[in-house]
């Protein structure tokens, strides 16, 4: 009798679960339909055709990528092809120049300003266009979010709103300083999917499910049955 | 506070989740929290161990020093507010910190009504020791509620009953048949679409920290798997012996609270622990979590 390991069926998208918005974003996968995990050991990232870092705290996520060897991990399966999605704080750990910090995995040529708008009183909704992912408004939430002030030659720029860049990619990262796992529209993580060669969808609608709450969440952290 | 508003609010405590919240005096120590990975800080003149040392009325922190250590940190910075003393709140809405706690580690300014907290764009966590306290503060305004732990002991017991008890109404609520709800709502002091809601989710429908007499990794984690969304540290790491080893410590346990290989590998060599204090011992006036209802 042979022993298989157990190993995510090819086309699973991972979610970096130490810290942070977790539960929204797997929240959004389940509604798309696209398998998920929650991966924080390194054997969980074999075989995820796509990773999400999270918002949360980004000196809080680097300590721990850092402690717990898990940013060798990382960089090795970016390596082998594996798609990386920062919103926010995860946008910080994947940028190449942070002001004033050292950078973290440094996989995408950009710099980012941490805290770029002021304290919790300026975080703040809003929409924007986004052509390359949807034809239709998106909606936008910032919270106490990163400003990318300039990106390298091989980097696209997807948003750019006054003095700062919101959304950018390369051909493995993308880079979301706003956070569309706390909104109820699915263009971000269905443009994300396609990144991964996942749920190709021929059209991206922006639309946005009535029937989310910022409460949607909370299926998957439930206390009582 | 308007619903997009609070929306926001309720948000940046689900960013904090996973993570600890660490007591600091001052700037120095601010930087040895963010160092170790907080994801925010308290900023307050005496952690509770020294309040309860030093008895006397407790108010909210120099606000000069609040925005010292705002200054040298880039994450979310809280601040402390006397139960009631909407004005110590308005102070600190102004100073432009990141979250107010009205708090019970401080002297209460009023014993019959907490902050409105409905008139703020801030947002608020407030302590609760069950679903009802918890349900009242969010019908208040609170946009995240904590554990109402015997803060400064160095005793997690209060916490997990806090934890527990919560968990114990939800569980019964979730049960029952909604025909029931609005006598346990009224037994139990909860306001009734909030007791709805918790139904429906099978949880507090904002996040939930442990909150008071947390001290070592260990305890970290029990309150996790228990059910907690993250931990506030008070006293537990700058009166410990090495604060930046127990505080990364803790930071690792309270990531990877339900991997115990990690959790034993995160409690080796710490030196020693805060002083802890018997809950028996405390003259009854003097227990923090009676202040507010």
């Amino acid at each position: 009798m042979s022993v298989h390991l157990v190993k995510h069926t090819p086309g699973v998208i991972g979610v970096l679960d130490l810290q942070g918005g977790v539960h929204e974003h797997l929240e959004h996968l389940e509604r798309l339909g696209i398998p998920y995990a929650r991966v924080k050991q390194p054997a969980d990232f074999a075989d995820l055709a796509g990773l999400i870092i999270p918002g949360g705290e980004s000196t809080c996520l680097a300590r721990l990528l850092d402690i717990f060897e898990l940013k060798e991990v990382i960089l090795q399966h970016y390596g082998r092809g594996m798609k990386i999605w920062g919103t926010c704080a995860g946008a910080i750990l994947l940028a190449n120049r942070v002001v004033g910090e050292k950078p973290c995995l440094g996989l995408i040529d950009i710099e980012i300003v941490r805290n770029g708008f002021g304290s919790q009183l300026d975080s703040f909704k809003s929409e924007a266009i986004i052509e390359s992912v949807s034809a239709d408004p998106i909606p936008l939430t910032f919270i106490r979010a990163p400003k990318i002030l300039r990106v390298g030659r091989d980097v696209h720029v997807l948003l750019s709103i006054d003095d700062y860049i919101a959304a950018a990619e390369n051909e493995g990262i993308l880079v979301t300083v706003f956070h569309p796992e706390l909104t109820g529209c699915l263009a971000l993580h269905r443009y994300f999917a396609s990144k991964c060669g996942l749920n190709p969808a021929a059209e991206n609608p922006s639309s946005v499910h009535q029937d989310w709450e910022n409460v949607s969440w909370m299926k998957l952290a439930r206390i009582a049955s | 506070m308007d619903a997009k508003r609070y929306e926001l609010n309720v948000q940046l405590a689900q960013m904090l989740k996973g993570g600890v919240i660490m007591d600091v005096t001052n700037v120095e120590q601010a930087k040895i929290a963010e160092e170790a990975g907080a994801v925010a800080v308290m900023a307050l003149e005496r952690v509770p161990s020294d309040i309860r040392k030093d008895g006397g009325v407790a108010r909210m922190s120099d606000p000069g020093m609040i925005a010292e250590i705002k200054k040298a940190v880039s994450i979310p910075v809280m601040a402390k507010a006397r139960i009631g003393h909407f004005v110590e709140a308005q102070l600190l809405e102004a100073l432009r910190i990141d979250y107010i706690d009205e708090s019970e580690v401080l002297t209460p300014a009023d014993e019959e009504c907490h902050i409105d907290k409905t008139k703020f764009s801030i947002p608020f966590v407030c302590g609760a020791r069950n679903l009802g306290e918890a349900l009242r503060r969010i019908a208040e305004g609170a946009a995240m509620i904590r554990t109402k732990g015997e803060a400064g002991t160095g005793n997690v017991v209060e916490a997990v009953r806090h934890m527990r008890t919560m968990n114990r109404e939800i569980r019964q609520l979730a049960q029952m048949p909604v025909e029931e709800v609005t006598g346990f709502a009224k037994n139990n002091g909860l306001p009734y679409e909030l007791a709805l809601k918790v139904k429906e989710l099978g949880r507090l429908p904002v996040v939930n920290f442990a909150a008071g007499g947390l001290a070592t990794p260990a305890d970290a984690a029990l309150m996790m798997q228990l059910g907690c969304d993250g931990v506030f540290v008070g006293s537990g790491i700058f009166k410990s012996a090495d604060p930046a080893k127990r505080a990364r410590a803790i930071v690792k346990a309270t990531a990877y609270f339900n991997d115990p290989q990690k959790v034993l590998e995160a409690s080796m060599g710490l030196g020693e622990a805060m002083p802890g204090l018997e809950i028996g011992q405390i003259p009854p006036e003097q227990i923090l979590a009676k202040r507010g209802w």
